[in-house]
């Protein structure tokens, strides 16, 4: 063989081993590149569901009760002073379910219906409106409005994350007839079709011996339960309302495939809840409590400011502690430290402490500044001190990176002037770096601002109803508070969750967005 | 009392600070020739003097002062109480300084009410003492300071190394803070080993803590094992992975987005991640488990279902931990990847090589040690996570291999523990701390081997 | 057919290939390099003959390195970095869409300012190249691939006892040679040096030039030079850079006694630089 072919042929074998080496090489860049996607979609979906949970949250039900505020009930014969009026809750909570009773004759007539109508506000949502009669007592005896929110289900079902249901057309209601055994019997040519359809398609997807899915017809304000649905007719029983409305009015029919008994309303709640929205009673408002209520165990009462002043307490705390000690440890580290043994065996120290996890501070804080110290439990003296030895390393370890980005010649500038070493650092040195030891330092009191773990071993995680005042009285954290209602059962404390943790990170977004501001403002590069 | 404390010593000092510049500045006056310090640095020199003694004392009263009320109280009590333990009569002595501490105290018996009131002026006669030391050791610390001052006098020597000394008392509060959590970690750890021996404690096999005290922590060993062995599952290829595509393939603009979206992901609060778990990847695991069981019977490969597919699971922990790890791992390696010299890459692809064949065959194992070491480090932060185990791991101390069914930890068990209303002499609470302690030392081992690797390794590119 | 099996690396008579005339093995037309908006290289025209070595000089800055790392598209590893214009080898443009920068350089070593060898044994620096190309067949054709790569950079007598030590424990100069060898291995017709010898002292430096000068009957050779009597010794043509552009280029002789331009001159007799 000739030297050109074996060259040719050698050739070909490079040419196909080169394709084959091309192959891996783009298999090997997808691979990065999927898993840079993994990362940013994880971030995606953990920010979506949340967000569009707290978005949910971010606004709930209220109703409108116009009372009178009659002084028999409100400041009766020995309680008229301002103190009895605010704590006067069944007095006002009285005043609401009666107009709800008058509002909904029907629900005066058993004592199960009187509760029904009664869980549609919880006594302690009357609190604010009897703290404003308090201080206000000209009130008394006028007719105010006032505003509570809705039971928490409700509100869900308002907004169609509690009951599922579907909305069916109706077609138009021909006759109404009252029955012997009670209720209605409403007709209308093909009035129900729809109705009968969406039946069929639901009973298709239960069990055989599954009940059939709950029916209701609603026309304006009034509701009634519909059974015996056939085409052109059906069995009406009224739930609330006037049967006149169902032949005036055009009906709407709503299909709930959840047993009554298996909800936690009833189908009498939703018929009024229903007819206060039709009479425009209920109304959509941003939910301002979040931000201005404390804990509560009634999810439509709950807020998260006394968790936030909490949070606020205990950073200033870890403030005080840790930026102080980081920031002059790391300058004699940096500046004045001789090279030794014990110098080598701090720094070994801090870059462990960095890293030690975090509930082993939980642990630490118990031991020694409860047990041994006898400071008070679930304080933000006691959580801003175990935070604080958990943040130092972290400003020490980013104080020192800033300190020695300093160039030596701004140091043998200012020695050469006869200043001190003590002068040189704390004229010349410290302040050139001091951005990039105040950027350090906000983000490890942001780190700290999110940590949960070590405060649950001090007992941060107590219930507290009150905004804390000082940093030894009982309190809690946010992030603490979103742990705490994450373990609530009821439905309606998930949105609520996700709601606060939206707070949380709007806190932690504004300090990395002061970090962020420092570094472009004054970062310099020697 | 605080408050006073506070403000009696920044009182101090400032009088101090003042009066020893005035003396330095009348000497500066008689004396012709200059000051071997400015007279700044004798007042702050008086009011070292003046402040340091009197801080000391007031931290010591901050620590002993309530003990000193209480041994006092304790001696004078009748002798009935004599039959209450310590931890008893110390839980007494706290209703009473409550009791102290609020004006309203009706109602509650009259001895109770004799002895507050005794706590009361036992109280105000050691904060009394208190003070009047602290005024005497500050006139003192004053006059002291104020005879040293002379015009060749080297305030400004005596104040650096006083400033200095406060700078390196506070880098020793890293040795403290160490000391500290080994002191209280051993110390609560060898109470616990008195009750139940160390060996059934690492070796035993059934954990029943909260109700019949058996504390075989194997099973908390497993399940911290397996959740973190999932987590790194997760972690280590897609950050290892990203940082690759990260520092050798994206482009400047890429990096520069890509980067900080990943340091949000860092930024999370672990609280955020565990709700998230506990939300949505928990539920999603049991329907997929519940869905592989179903159809596996349907298929005849199984007549029972093979998956435990509970509501909380070791899978759902260990995959959104794995995420929350993720930019742990990229930022590490990607430090480690970028310091390995440009030189390297140019000779390989001089050489011929393909981009991948680079990163694989030349960049990559020189950065090997450091990526070792990140992922140690990732393993250690695994292990000591505490938020998403608690939240979505559940607390059923078993060893199963099932990733469907829920397992418990180290630091879930810790929690458990220490949020119940339980004295620090029951052994609940002593296991936390014996479990603490082991928490530390393997945390510490992975950390200490991790940080060594990186520095040599930096020193070796450096 | 009695060889096609063999290694060609064995076989001297078709590594390198030469050209018939032993005219231009690279012809560069019109190349400008751009770093974003800035032009680095302006309208280089010149040609490199085969079994030569040519030098470039110039002062720093000038782009006589940039321009070296235009023949074997290292340029390519740089992020906003555009060459344009002509390079041709064997006929062929380089910078075509369908020439794979990876085969090219397989065939354009290249040889870097500071010794850089991978962080591994000394064999397995040399046997890199080839196992990547797939240019062995076996373990013992890869010891005699290490071993004749070895030999032409006249280091084997010097390591051949301690082929599992890593190469990065040997001294700056047998680095160098290290990494010549490691170039030579995969079989290239072009060797580009980036002022090998920068960082070593006189004697390796000596020892690299010789080197040179024994590689020159196979290689087509390019050499990067900051001294102007590296470049008379080494070279026997050369190329005077200035700002990004080719001011002169003859051989080596005529450039070094009598210039045509005065900014040569004025480089040469050390007027600037």
């Amino acid at each position: 063989m000739t030297d050109t072919a074996r060259t040719q042929a050698s050739k070909a074998r490079a040419m196909k081993r080169l394709r084959k080496r091309r192959a891996a090489d783009g298999r090997f860049r997808y691979y990065g590149l999927s898993a840079i996607l993994t990362a940013l979609g994880a971030l995606a979906v953990l920010i979506f569901t949340i967000g569009s949970q707290a978005l949910s949250a971010a606004t709930y039900h209220v109703v409108n009760y116009d009372i009178t505020l009659d002084p028999a009930v409100i400041a009766p014969e020995g309680a008229g002073r301002p103190e009895d009026i605010s704590r006067n809750v069944e007095g006002f909570y009285g005043l609401v379910r009666d107009n709800l009773i008058a509002t909904f004759p029907e629900a005066a007539k058993d004592r199960a219906s009187r509760r029904e109508v009664a869980d549609f506000v919880t006594r302690l949502a009357v609190l604010p409106t009897a703290q404003m009669v308090a201080e206000q007592p000209e009130l008394v005896g006028t007719r105010i409005t006032l505003t509570a929110p809705l039971n928490d289900d409700l509100d869900l079902y308002l907004k169609g994350q509690g009951v599922r249901e579907r909305k069916l057309g109706v077609g138009a209601i021909a006759a109404i007839k009252g029955e012997v055994e009670g209720g209605y019997r409403v007709t209308g040519a093909g009035a129900f079709d729809a109705v009968v359809a969406a039946l069929a398609v639901a009973a298709a997807d239960l069990p055989a011996d599954a009940a059939e899915p709950g029916v209701l017809l609603t026309a304006g304000p009034s509701t009634g339960r519909l059974t015996e649905i056939s085409a052109g007719s059906g069995h009406l029983e009224l739930l609330t309302g006037n049967i006149k409305d169902f032949a005036r009015l055009q009906s709407k029919a709503r299909l709930i495939v959840a047993l009554e008994s298996e909800r936690t309303i009833s189908d009498q709640q939703i018929a009024w809840t229903l007819a206060l929205k039709d009479m425009g009673r209920i109304e959509r408002v941003p939910r301002k409590t979040l931000l201005t209520n404390s804990d509560s165990t009634y999810p439509e009462l709950a807020g998260g400011l006394a968790a936030i002043v909490g949070s606020l307490l205990t950073m200033l705390v870890t403030a005080l502690v840790a930026m102080p000690i980081g920031i002059f440890a790391a300058v004699y580290l940096e500046e004045f430290a001789p090279k030794n043994r014990v110098t080598e065996f701090i720094e070994v120290n801090i870059n462990n402490l960095a890293a030690v996890p975090s509930i082993v501070f939980g642990l630490l804080g118990a031991a020694l500044y409860i047990n041994f110290l006898g400071m008070p439990r679930s304080a933000p003296l006691v959580g801003g001190l175990v935070l604080a030895l958990m943040t130092f390393p972290v400003v020490i370890i980013a104080s020192r990176a800033a300190l020695k980005a300093v160039p030596p010649s701004v140091r043998s500038g200012a020695l050469a002037v006869g200043a001190s070493q003590m002068q040189t650092v704390f004229h010349h040195v410290v302040p050139l770096a001091a951005p990039g030891i105040l950027t350090g330092a906000i983000l490890g009191m942001a780190r700290a601002l999110g940590e949960s773990a070590p405060l649950l071993l001090i007992g941060m995680v107590a219930f507290v109803g009150d905004v804390p005042r000082s940093p030894t009285d009982e309190s809690t954290v946010m992030p603490v508070l979103i742990f705490s209602w994450s373990n609530n059962a009821e439905r309606a404390w998930e949105p609520l969750t996700s709601a606060m943790i939206i707070v949380l990170l709007a806190f932690l977004l504004l300090m990395n967005g002061l970090v962020v501001f420092l570094r472009r403002k004054y970062e310099r590069r020697w | 009392m605080d408050w006073l404390l506070i403000a009696l010593i920044a009182v101090f000092g400032s009088s101090a600070f003042f009066l020893g510049r005035m003396r330095a500045e009348r000497l500066l006056m008689s004396t012709a020739g200059r000051m071997h310090s400015r007279p700044n640095y004798h007042g702050y020199y008086v009011a070292m003097w003046a402040t340091v003694p009197v801080l000391a004392i007031a931290l010591s009263y901050a620590v002993f002062g309530e003990m000193l009320t209480r041994g006092q109280l304790a001696r004078e009590l009748p002798s009935s109480f004599s039959r209450l333990s310590p931890a008893e009569l110390q839980s007494y002595l706290d209703s009473v300084r409550l009791a102290a501490g609020s004006a309203a105290s009706a109602g509650a018996d009259r001895v109770f009410e004799a002895i507050t009131n005794r706590y009361l002026e036992l109280r105000g006669l050691v904060n009394a003492g208190t003070l009047v030391i602290l005024g005497l050791v500050a006139a003192f610390g004053i006059v002291w300071g104020q005879s040293r001052l002379k015009s060749d006098f080297r305030a400004r020597a005596l104040v650096e190394n006083g400033m200095e000394l406060v700078l390196f008392l506070c880098a020793g509060v890293a040795i403290a803070t160490t000391a500290g959590i080994v002191l209280s970690l051993l110390y609560e750890s060898l109470q616990f080993f008195q009750k139940v021996s160390a060996w059934d404690f690492l070796t035993g096999t059934r954990w029943n803590a909260q109700t019949e005290a058996e504390f075989g922590a194997l099973p908390l060993f497993f399940g911290t094992f397996m959740i973190a062995l999932i987590a790194m599952l997760v972690a280590a290829p897609i950050g290892l992975f990203s940082a690759i595509f990260l520092s050798e393939y994206a482009s400047q603009t890429a990096r520069a987005w890509i980067k900080p979206i990943l340091e949000i992901l860092a930024g999370i609060p672990t609280v955020v991640y565990g709700f998230f778990a506990l939300l949505v990847v928990a539920p999603g695991i049991r329907s997929a488990a519940i869905w592989i069981n179903e159809t596996a019977i349907q298929l005849g490969l199984a007549s029972e279902p093979i998956l435990a597919a509970q509501p909380t699971s070791a899978l759902a922990a260990g995959l959104v931990m794995g995420i929350m790890i993720i930019p742990f791992v990229s930022s590490l390696s990607d430090d480690v990847i970028n310091a390995v010299p440009q030189t390297l890459r140019d000779a390989a692809f001089a050489l011929g090589a393909t981009k991948s064949e680079t990163v694989q065959q030349v960049v990559v194992p020189a950065a090997l040690p450091g990526i070792i070491a990140a992922l140690l480090l990732a393993v250690s932060r695994a292990i000591g996570e505490t938020m998403i185990v608690v939240m979505a791991a559940g607390k059923s101390a078993r060893i199963s291999m099932d990733p469907t069914s829920d397992l418990t930890t180290i630091t879930v068990q810790i929690v458990s523990l220490m949020t119940g209303e339980t004295g620090f002499d029951d052994p609940k609470t002593l296991s936390a701390f014996a479990l603490g302690l082991v928490l530390f030392t393997v945390t510490l081992a992975f950390n200490v081997v991790a940080l060594r690797v990186v520095k040599k390794y930096r020193e070796k590119y450096d | 057919m009695d060889t096609s099996q063999g290694n060609p690396m064995m076989d001297d008579s078709i590594t390198p290939q030469p050209t018939k005339d032993g005219g231009p093995r690279i012809d560069c037309r019109n190349i400008k390099v751009f770093y974003g908006q800035a032009e680095a290289i302006h309208d280089v025209s010149m040609s490199f003959p085969d079994r030569a070595v040519t030098a470039l000089i110039g002062p720093s800055g000038c782009g006589k390195s940039t321009f070296l790392r235009c023949l074997n598209r290292m340029n390519d590893t740089i992020e906003n970095c555009r060459v344009e214009g002509k390079i041709l080898m064997d006929g062929e443009d380089i910078n075509d869409a369908d020439v794979d920068p990876v085969l090219l350089r397989s065939r354009v070593g290249m040889v870097f300012q500071k010794p850089n060898p991978f962080p591994k044994s000394i064999y397995d620096n040399i046997a890199y190249g080839p196992r990547i190309h797939g240019l062995a067949n076996g373990r013992e054709d890869l010891d005699a691939i290490v071993e004749k790569s070895l030999r032409r950079a006249g280091l084997w007598e010097e390591v051949k006892d301690r082929l599992s030590a890593p190469g990065t424990g040997l001294s700056g100069g047998q680095q160098q040679r290290l990494c010549i060898a490691r170039a030579i291995a995969v079989q290239p017709e072009v060797i580009l040096m980036d002022e090998p010898c920068s960082a070593l002292d006189p004697i390796a430096t000596a020892r690299i030039e010789e080197l040179i000068d024994e590689l020159r009957n196979r290689y087509c050779i390019v050499i990067v030079t900051h001294s102007m009597q590296q470049a008379a010794r080494v070279s026997q043509r050369t190329a005077f850079f200035h700002l990004g552009n080719l001011v002169e280029m003859g051989d080596t002789g005529q450039i070094f006694t009598n210039p045509r331009e005065k900014r040569t001159e004025d480089y040469i007799t050390g007027r600037f630089g």
